[in-house]
Formats: C-alpha cells, structure tokens, sequence
C-alpha cells in the first residue's frame, strides 16, 4: 500500500486483485446474510457479534498459541454465540430493554477482548504481532490464503441460504406462522445465527470491529429502498456489497495512507443515502413528489367545486367569475388560488379572460364529478352509517379526492341513483348544456 | 501517587457515565448512547485540525455538534426514510466512525490520535499528562481536572433537571401535556452524553464509554424501581468497577480500561443471578414457593 498504482495498471496487479477478490467476497457475503437480520428487525446484532469475536480470538490464541486462521475462527465463532445467547437471557430473565441488553453485551465482551489482547501483546510474545487485524481489519494485507479461506465461507453462505431461502424468508417475515405449519423455528434461528457469527468474522478481518455492523445493514437498507421482494432484494444487497468492496480497495490502492475498510463503509453508505433519495416509490424524492401531486389535486378539486357553487346559485354554470367571488364560497389564500387556476386553466378546465374565469365544458363535467362524489358520500354516511346530516360534510370533503370511478358506481347503485343529498341539494349527473345537471342516466 | 490519579481518573469517567446512562437505557436510547459514543470521532478530529492543540474547548464543539447531527441523521433515516429505527442507528455511526477515521489517515501528519487510542484509550497515561501553572506550580494530571468539571456540570444538570428528566422519560405524553418540552430534554441529554463521550474519549476509548454509560446503570436497574436509587446504586457500581478494574489490569498486566468493563460486566453477572426478588436464581426460588401451593383444583 505504499506506493501509489495508475488505475489503468491496477487491474493487473496480483496483490490488488487478491485484495479486491477478498473484498468483493467478504462484501458480498456479509450482504447476503445480512438482508435476514436487517428485516428480521435485528440490525445490530451484527455490531454485537462483531465486538464479541475479540475476545474468541484472544483465547483461541492464548489457548492454542497458534495464528492458524481456522483455530481463530473457531475461537471467534464461539464467543461470538455466546454473546447472542447472552442477550436472549437477559431479554429472557430480566425486566431490562432489548437495546439496554445489546449495548451491554457489546461493551462487555468488548472490554474482556481489549483486557485479554493487551494482556498477550504485553507478555512478549513475539508471535502475536497481526491479532489486532481482528480490531481495525487489514484489507489492504490480505493474502492468497485468506481469500481461499473467504471464498470457501461466501461459498458455504450461499448454499445454505439457497437450501433454507423460503424457510429464512418465512422466519423473517412471520415467525409466529413459521411456528404454527411446525418449521423447526429454533433450528433455523440457530443456523442463521450462525451463519451471521461467521460472515460477521471473516468481514471483521477487512473492516474491523466497528465498521462491521455496517457491512451487514448498509447494503440491506439500500437495498430495501428499491424492491419489495426479497430475491430482488439479496440480489441488490450483494451488488451493492460488491461494488463497495471493488472500490473500495481500488481507492486505498490508487491513494496510498487510505485504508480500505472505512471507505469500504463511506461508498456503502453513500450507497445507501441515495437509495432513500432517489428510489422509486419508497425514496424521499418520490414521496414528496407524490405528496405534492396529492395536494395539487386536492386543490384544483376545491377551486372547481367552488366554481359549481357559484354556478349553483344561478343554475347557470358557465358564466366567468372574478377571483373574489371564488373566494367568497371558499378560502383560499391569494397564492394558492393563483396557482390554482393556473394549472386548471394549463389542463383547459378553466377559461381566462380580463382576469375573469369561466369553467369550460370539460371542467364543468370535472366539477359536477367532484361534487357529485361529494354529496353521494354524505348521503351514504346518513343512510347507511346513519351519521347525522350536520356531521357528514367534513368526512365528505376529504374522501371525494379519493373514490375511484369503481367505488362510485357502487355508491351509485347502493343508493340507488339519489337525487338530492342529506341537505336537499341536487345530486349532479351529467349536463348536455351546462345547466340542466339533474337527470338520473339512463342505464339502469 | 500514579495509582491513586489513575484510579481518580477512572471514578470520575465512571461516575459521569453512569449517572447519565440511567436516562438512556430507561428511555430506551442505550444503543443512541453507543452511536454518539463513535460518531464524534469525526467532531473531534476536525476540531484537532482547525484548533492545531489538543485543547478541550474546540474538542467538545466539534464533538457536541458531531452528537447532535448524528441524533439528527438518525432521526432523518427512521422519519424521512422510513428506515426501521436499528438499521438507521447502525448506518448512522458506522459512516460518521469511517468518516473520522478517514480523515485521520488523511491528515496522519497532523492529527495526534492513533486507532488504538480512538477504540480504547489509554487511562494509564492520565499521570503524565500535568497541569502545570504559568507560574510552575503542578496542579496534578489536566485529565482529572476536565473530568471533575464535567461531572460538576452533569451533577448540576441532573439535579436542576431533575423533573423535567423523570417527567419526559416516563412520560413523555404528560409532559408534552403540561407544557413541559420534551425536545429540550432529548436534545440536553444527547449534548451532556457526546459531552462526557469526548472528555472520556482519551482516557477510556469509544467503546469503553459505553460500557460505563451502560452497565451500571443497567445493574442498578435490576435491583430498584425508583429513579434516585437507581441514580445511586449505579454511581456505586460504576466506581467499584473502576478501582476493580484497575487492580484487575495491574494484576494481569492489560488495558486498565478493558479492565474495568470487565469488571462491571462481573458485577451485572452477579446481580444478574442473585438479585433479590428478580434475580436468575432468586426467580426460580420464588418459583418453586408459588408451585408449594396446593393446588386447588
């Protein structure tokens, strides 16, 4: 990592690609297992996993006296069980709060880790130099063996989630239903523990404690944003696991001092932050817009209804109006009244002329519509809820942008094609001429 | 002498934690405590790289503004986003943590914070660092001082906060309803937590904080239901877990600080299983008395 590469020459390099290979795999695994604990609402049992493997570690070590990858795993797997099951005692037998119990566990096993690998480094034993790879991760040092090691633990992950994908996907989403069809629910927790004991550490050797959790929920959460099935949902996961890996091990090759694992987290989660912006449907972006479409309708709604009132008085409904008159009906402030026309009079509804407006034929039928609804909905109410008349309207004024033709056939036929609503006011159908507006249709 | 500062040290860490974290696990924010606890790594490092010292005032404006922003972006991610509220803390301290060691790679040169240090301090050191006057005369260590500072000011605001504290952590429905701001209170705590975070940052190391922020409170909790108990049996286990923590360390030659979360984490054991009444062990017995009951079927 000393020596700076050109991006071009990158590609070539042994020492990057086994660095990168190792990224991509431990990326991309820790993403897979991670799309069960993000909705299994258990999000940061990776973080306790994470700090509890230290001091699995430590002791393996301390036992053994050996480095062999496999005895550490070993060790690390085994503390790192523990500590789940520490959590589900406390959760089990105390009064305290789950989260007090994950962040108590986490700190604890971490100070013992911390207590027992100071304890090996100030002994002077020469051969313990790279525990500490298991705190901060060493990317950047991985070795051909270690990358053998990781891709024979993705391989194992993959299979056993292909083997056990609709159990997992039943215990993620309905535990109590997985329970009551007789699925072994307590094995299959079991299983993805482990499984979430080993991605958790073979990634933390890339990243480090800390940064690990994020390998398991950031690209779960990304992921989350843009799908609501979960094959799709694994798929995107360990792409978005991959790509971060590949970069960001290109990143600390190409800027030497930069360590691999934090920007492994920082392109994760950049990942991530866009996805809540950007994504169709669930993102933050396409939620104001549809909110912001919501209340464009509700409004032109409410000017063309106030245009109908108008034209009620009169029973002539195309005559133009100033905007004080509108507002004489209805409140609207100045602005949004402005706005208002302005996009009613863009889709032709309304017509302009002299700072007066005058409702066109097609927004007339869009006004009768709306009222229409409006008053079918208050007579339902009265009729078949038997709501008082005078406690009808605000219920009314708030569904009437909402029923589908559908549902206001329905009405239609339920009451039978009224006439009048529950305050004697005429029910608008069809016009032919803009001002006879009360006729039952014909196709009954 | 060097034991006693130590060990002083080591209280005073103990004792701001462990008060403040009473508030946090019983409002169910013990893992925001956890978050705030990383995420002003990166506060602290740019306030290193504007102020140039180690100076505590810059440290605690970046910090405290770190542990806003991230109760912020928390609450941006579960609000906004829709994110469940695990996942939104996790993404949350995990890129600010990334962020704060990036930037110490970057500006290797100029910042004075290793890895080591960030993850888990370096207590053994408070002796050396001395507060010396303009006019020569040794104050003993500059750590003991800010500690000491700092836990006057959490003492000052839990006693004058006291209601307010209780009312909106019990009840935060009520105390919105008598007038009482709920977003004051949530906001004042997070401050005093990233606060405490960062003066105990150099002595106990990210992650230690949050087993004193965590652990005696959480042992105390087991054995009372009143909040001023609770306050005073967790200042007592946090400081028991310092003085056994740091012979424990001396005793194995090991990190002080890892010591003493192992030691607290021993003390919640043992309350774990033989607290009256709702102890592991105790509950069985009270158990096997319930079923002596003849039955009356």
């Amino acid at each position: 990592m000393s020596e700076a590469f050109n991006i071009s020459d990158l590609w070539f390099h042994p020492d990057f690609l086994v660095v990168a290979i190792g990224t991509i795999l431990l990326g991309s695994g820790a993403a897979l297992v991670g799309c069960f604990t993000f909705l299994r609402k258990r999000a940061l049992v990776g973080d306790v996993v994470a700090h509890s493997i230290l001091p699995g570690v430590c002791l393996a070590f301390l036992v053994s006296g050996s480095k062999n990858p496999l005895i550490l795993l070993g060790g690390a797997v085994l503390t790192g069980w523990l500590s789940l099951l520490a959590i589900d005692w406390i959760n089990r037998y105390s009064k305290l709060k789950p989260d007090t119990a994950i962040a108590l566990v986490l700190s604890v096993f971490f100070g013992v880790g911390i207590m027992l690998l100071t304890t090996i480094q100030h002994s002077g034993n020469a051969s313990q130099a790279g525990l500490d790879k298991f705190l901060f991760g060493k990317a950047a040092s991985m070795t051909l063996e270690d990358v053998q090691v990781f891709g024979g633990i993705s391989v194992l992950l993959i299979v056993i989630v292909a083997l056990f994908f609709k159990e997992f996907k039943l215990i993620s989403f309905n535990p109590d239903f997985a329970r009551v069809i007789g699925l072994p629910v307590r094995f299959l927790e079991f299983l993805l523990a482990t499984l979430t004991v080993l991605a958790v550490a073979t990634g933390i050797q890339a990243v480090g404690v800390v940064l690990m959790a994020a390998l398991l929920i950031t690209p779960a959460a990304a992921a989350r944003f843009w799908t609501h099935k979960l094959g799709k949902m694994i798929f995107l996961a360990i792409a978005f696991g991959a790509i971060s890996g590949l970069s960001g091990s290109v990143i600390s090759y190409s800027a030497p001092a930069m360590p691999t694992g934090p920007w492994v987290v920082m392109i994760l989660s950049f990942l991530a932050i866009g996805s809540a912006f950007v994504a169709p449907q669930k993102g933050i972006l396409a939620r104001l817009w549809l909110q912001r479409d919501n209340q464009r309708k509700i409004l032109t709604e409410n000017i063309l209804k106030a245009f109908f009132h108008l034209g009620e008085r009169t029973s002539d409904y195309l005559v133009p109006y100033g905007t004080d008159q509108i507002q004489d009906v209805r409140s609207f402030s100045n602005s949004e009244l402005q706005r208002g026309l302005r996009i009613l009079q863009h889709k032709r509804l309304v017509n302009a002329r002299e700072k007066r407006w005058t409702l066109t034929k097609s927004g007339l039928e869009e006004a009768s519509r709306v009222v229409r609804l409006h008053r079918l909905w208050e007579l339902y109410l009265n009729k078949h809820m038997r709501i008082e008349a005078d406690h009808v309207h605000n219920d009314a004024e708030a569904i009437e942008h909402v029923i589908t033709p559908e549902v206001e056939a329905l009405l239609e036929k339920e009451l039978g094609f009224p006439e009048q609503d529950p305050h004697s006011s005429n029910i608008p159908y069809y016009s032919e001429d803009g001002k006879r507006l009360t006729k039952k249709p014909r196709h009954e | 002498m060097n034991d006693l500062w130590i060990i002083l040290s080591g209280s005073l860490v103990a004792l701001c934690c462990s008060l403040l974290g009473c508030f946090l696990i019983l409002r169910k924010m013990a893992m925001v405590g956890d978050a705030i606890s990383h995420a002003v790594l990166p506060g602290i490092v740019i306030a290193y790289l504007f102020s140039g010292t180690r100076e505590v005032l810059p440290m605690l404006i970046g910090a405290a503004s770190l542990g806003v922003l991230t109760t912020l972006l928390i609450e941006l991610f579960y609000k906004k986003a829709r994110l469940q509220s695990d996942a939104a803390i996790g993404i949350t301290f995990t890129w600010l943590f990334a962020i704060g060691i990036i930037l110490i790679s970057l500006f290797a040169g100029q910042v004075d914070l290793d890895q080591d240090c960030v993850l888990y301090g370096d207590i053994a050191y408070v002796p050396l660092d001395l507060w010396i006057t303009g006019s020569n005369v040794n104050l003993g260590p500059r750590t003991v001082w800010i500690m000491g500072g700092t836990l006057i000011l959490i003492g000052l605001y839990i006693r004058l906060g006291y209601k307010g504290l209780l009312i909106t952590t019990f009840n935060s429905d009520y105390a919105a309803a008598i007038g009482i701001s709920t977003a004051f209170w949530h906001y004042s705590l997070m401050s005093a937590v990233s606060l405490t975070t960062v003066v105990s940052f150099e002595s106990v190391g990210a992650i230690l904080v949050v087993a004193f922020l965590v652990v005696p409170p959480a042992t105390a909790y087991l054995l009372t239901d009143r909040l001023d108990r609770m306050l005073w049996l967790s200042a007592l286990f946090g400081i028991a877990s310092a003085i056994g923590g740091y012979y424990l360390a001396y005793w194995i030659d090991s990190s002080i600080a890892g010591a003493m979360a192992t030691v607290s984490g021993v003390l919640f054991f043992l309350v774990f299983l033989f607290a009256p009444g709702s102890g592991f062990f105790m509950r069985n017995r009270s158990r096997g008395k319930l079923s002596d009951v003849p039955n009356v079927h």
